[in-house]
């Protein structure tokens, strides 16, 4: 059997290179990969990071949770590795699992005279690994970040198997020992909420809810995402989109929605949002039908 | 002023006893990361304890209303430095001039109108400051009010001058007009928030601050009573819902599916065999056929039950999202069947509204007889009770010393799969006055069901 891998481990952050330096820095260099963060969103990325513990991101759906992991790791010039969660899933596809295909070839092309304990041996070595996310992100030298997509979407004995491997940053895999990471990565979980994740893992994770931005930090995605879109006008689409989710619909407008709002007014060439254009293109922001009754009437559009 | 570990371990102390799970272990990560923060950045700080303690969004509004008692931002008058002169008009007789017509105020409802319209959010917090130590303090008393800063300054009448503002003689009662007059009215419940955690903070330095924290903040979401929440708390309750309701959902599909997994597919698994030289190394099954539960809801709506019911009913719009075969009847003292109300795709709040329109519920009487309307419902919708049926019947059993039917019920709860009863009373108080709770609870099973952890251990008992 091959020996366990032992290295120092390198809380995330500390001593790596490309690592924020406060909080301030965060907001800074995720502004400068496109992602505008507000004072909570850059202080909790900077203390995940300096601390070195996972960050659990909840929220409604396209607020940019995933996105926050893509600009963390272009701002820290780290590989991204992403497990997407789903029902069903499992150690297999999470952590690693034998190439059994090969291991059946080597079986079977193995001299006739060779002792079987070490065709045994030989198969279930690093060769025949086929190393999944969590394993990959674990045993990555450089600096990466790893985003569990959806958490809540796994079914719970997941989230056991996630425990163990967030806590301590390992995994034992029974033929070849323990891994144990050379670097710990940053790693960020996100949630729709669609299920309650259990209190052991919340305990372990820091925590962020993202919720829909504040009007101001909107206007400033949509200006930054949209080039050539009037100031006035991206101001007033995100005061429209911000009625609209509180007339609580079915699904509310998510940022990225609000963006495509601004690409389709630009493209149309309208300069001003009032009931007309509003009428006309309700249906990029608004995806149900009873929604949409509901915004025609609630906003006088009739 | 303690120091910052007792000012740490306080604060902890009062998020546990306000209802928030904080662990040792997340308080020492608050700790730690206390080290790397800027603590001069108050909003770092709030950022920095968010992100250790509080771990759900329902915990955030009693986490905010702590850390502003334990970690205010200005001790004393603060940065809003005292009023160099009285704030009121002071008339002839000594006694002041009434709010709308005192020179003085309307100078600060100027000066509010023009935060508000440029929503300018510092210079909001700096003025609420200001306001309270002006207005919050009524004459003659020692005890701090947001009310007097209201009712002096009273935010809600500059809402027409702020649209005519933006508006620019545009068309009114148009698009314009609505969303201006939402953002408004945000910036005004803004102002109102900031002055009452401004007076709160007033009132814990006068009377420390464990005392005020335990007076003014209120148990979070999931522990609040269905039958105290307010308006806005019930709003936040019917967000909650629905996340509920999809959880119910999924334990369905998840117990089902740890069930034996359907039979193999002989065909699918010789085929990937060959990829293997025959070896059949994984197994395919076929799907099995879903499992669709039926629910039958039975719920009061009466007044006597009015939040839980407002509640109840949107936790059956909820489900009859989530599930195909769902049939809601509401009772007050006769049954009608409320399902179509309740479409999916449907718009809840016009839902509700049609059905207290529409709904053939009160009988004679008003308050709900349960004797009558179970009869009612048996003779009428028997048949939606059959053996694939869980009945899940909501309220609080109190039938105004009325007629019980229970034979009826025990007939429709032996048809039933399932028959469960959630009550909102608090447990003690069944079986008192008109409570007919043990009697109907030794026929179907019954649930205390007062706040969102219980209903949320209930859908998993239903799983």
């Amino acid at each position: 059997m091959s020996e366990s891998t032992v290295s120092e481990v390198v809380p995330g952050g500390t001593a790596a290179d490309g690592a924020f330096a406060s909080p301030a820095d965060a907001a800074a260099r995720l502004a400068d990969v496109r992602y505008l963060t507000d004072e909570a969103i850059a202080t909790t990325v900077f203390l995940a990071q300096v601390l070195g513990k996972p960050l659990l991101v909840e929220g409604p759906a396209g607020v940019g949770k995933t996105e926050l992991a893509k600009a963390v790791a272009a701002a820290t010039g780290s590989e991204l590795i992403r497990l997407q969660c789903y029902e069903g899933l499992d150690e297999a596809r999470a952590l690693y699992e034998f190439n059994y295909k090969k291991q059946l070839l080597a079986i079977q092309a193995a001299p006739e005279d060779r002792a079987w304990q070490e065709t045994h041996d030989d198969i279930f070595s690093e060769e025949f690994l086929l190393e999944r996310p969590l394993l990959a992100a674990i045993r990555r030298t450089g600096p990466t970040v790893l985003l569990i997509d959806e958490a809540d979407k796994a079914d719970v004995e997941v989230e056991g198997m996630l425990l163990e491997v967030l806590s301590d940053f390992q995994v034992t895999i029974p033929e070849l020992g323990t891994v144990e990471a050379v670097r710990r990565p940053f790693v960020l979980i996100t949630s729709n909420a669609a299920r309650e994740l259990s209190e052991a893992l919340k305990r372990r994770c820091l925590y962020l809810h993202l919720d829909y931005p504040a009007p101001e930090r909107e206007r400033d995605i949509v200006l930054a995402q949209v080039p050539g879109l009037e100031a006035e006008l991206a101001e007033q689409l995100v005061r429209t989109v911000g009625t609209l989710r509180a007339l609580e619909v079915k699904k509310a407008p998510s940022i990225a929605e609000t963006v495509d709002w601004a690409r389709t007014l630009l493209a149309l060439g309208l300069d001003e949002l009032d009931e007309t254009a509003v009428a006309r293109t309700l249906g990029v922001v608004l995806k149900h039908a009873s929604d949409q009754e509901r915004a025609v009437k609630e906003l006088g559009l009739g | 002023m303690a120091s910052l570990v007792d000012r740490h371990t306080g604060f902890v102390a009062a998020l546990r006893e306000a209802g928030l799970p904080v662990s040792v272990a997340e308080g020492l990560d608050a700790v730690r990361a206390m080290r790397v923060v800027d603590l001069l950045d108050r909003e770092a700080l709030r950022a920095a304890y968010a992100a250790t303690v509080v771990k759900r969004p329902a915990h955030r509004v009693a986490f905010d209303r702590l850390f502003d008692l334990w970690f205010p931002a200005a001790v004393g008058d603060g940065a809003g430095a005292p009023p160099e002169r009285p704030a009121r008009t002071h008339g002839a007789d000594g006694r002041p001039v009434p709010a709308p017509l005192d020179p003085r105020v309307r100078l600060r409802r100027e000066e509010l109108a023009d935060l508000l319209l440029t929503g300018d959010d510092a210079g909001l917090r700096q003025f609420a400051r200001t306001a309270v130590a002006e207005y919050g303090r009524p004459e003659g008393q020692d005890a701090w009010f947001s009310s007097g800063v209201l009712r002096a300054l009273s935010p809600g009448t500059l809402m027409a001058g702020l649209l005519n503002a933006v508006l620019q003689g545009r068309e009114r009662g148009g698009m314009a007009e609505r969303i201006a007059r939402r953002t408004f009215a945000d910036r005004i419940a803004r102002f109102e928030d900031l002055v009452a955690g401004e007076v709160r903070r007033r009132i814990a330095e006068d009377t420390g601050v464990e005392r005020t924290a335990r007076l003014t903040v209120r148990p979070p979401l999931e522990r609040l009573d269905f039958s105290s929440a307010g308006r806005a708390e019930l709003d936040a309750l019917r967000r909650e819902v629905y996340p509920l309701a999809r959880r119910l959902a999924t334990r369905l599909v998840q117990k089902q599916r740890r069930g034996d997994r359907g039979r193999l597919d002989f065909r699918r698994t010789v085929r990937a065999s060959l990829a293997s030289g025959g070896v059949p190394l994984t197994a395919h099954y076929r799907p099995r056929r879903p499992h669709k539960p039926e629910l039958v809801v039975l719920c009061d709506a009466s007044d006597s039950v009015s939040a839980f019911a407002h509640f109840t009913l949107l936790l059956t719009f909820a489900l009859r999202e989530q599930f195909t075969k769902v049939r809601a009847f509401a009772f007050i003292d006769a049954t009608d069947e409320i399902t179509k109300y309740f479409q999916p795709g449907a718009d809840v709040a016009d839902a509700m509204t049609r059905m207290a329109r529409e709904a053939d519920l009160v009988w004679i009487t008003g308050r709900s007889n349960y004797g009558h309307a179970i009869k009612v419902f048996a003779d009428r919708y028997g048949d939606a009770v059959g053996p694939k049926t869980s009945l899940l019947i909501l309220g609080d059993a109190r039938s105004n010393y009325g007629e019980l039917s229970l034979p009826i019920l025990r007939d429709l709860a032996d048809r039933a799969r399932h028959s469960y009863w959630l009550n909102p009373e608090p447990r003690r108080l069944w079986d008192t006055g008109d409570s007919a709770a043990s009697r109907y609870g030794e026929i179907v099973e019954m649930f205390e069901c007062r706040n969102l952890v219980q209903l949320a251990a209930f859908a998993e008992e239903l799983a």
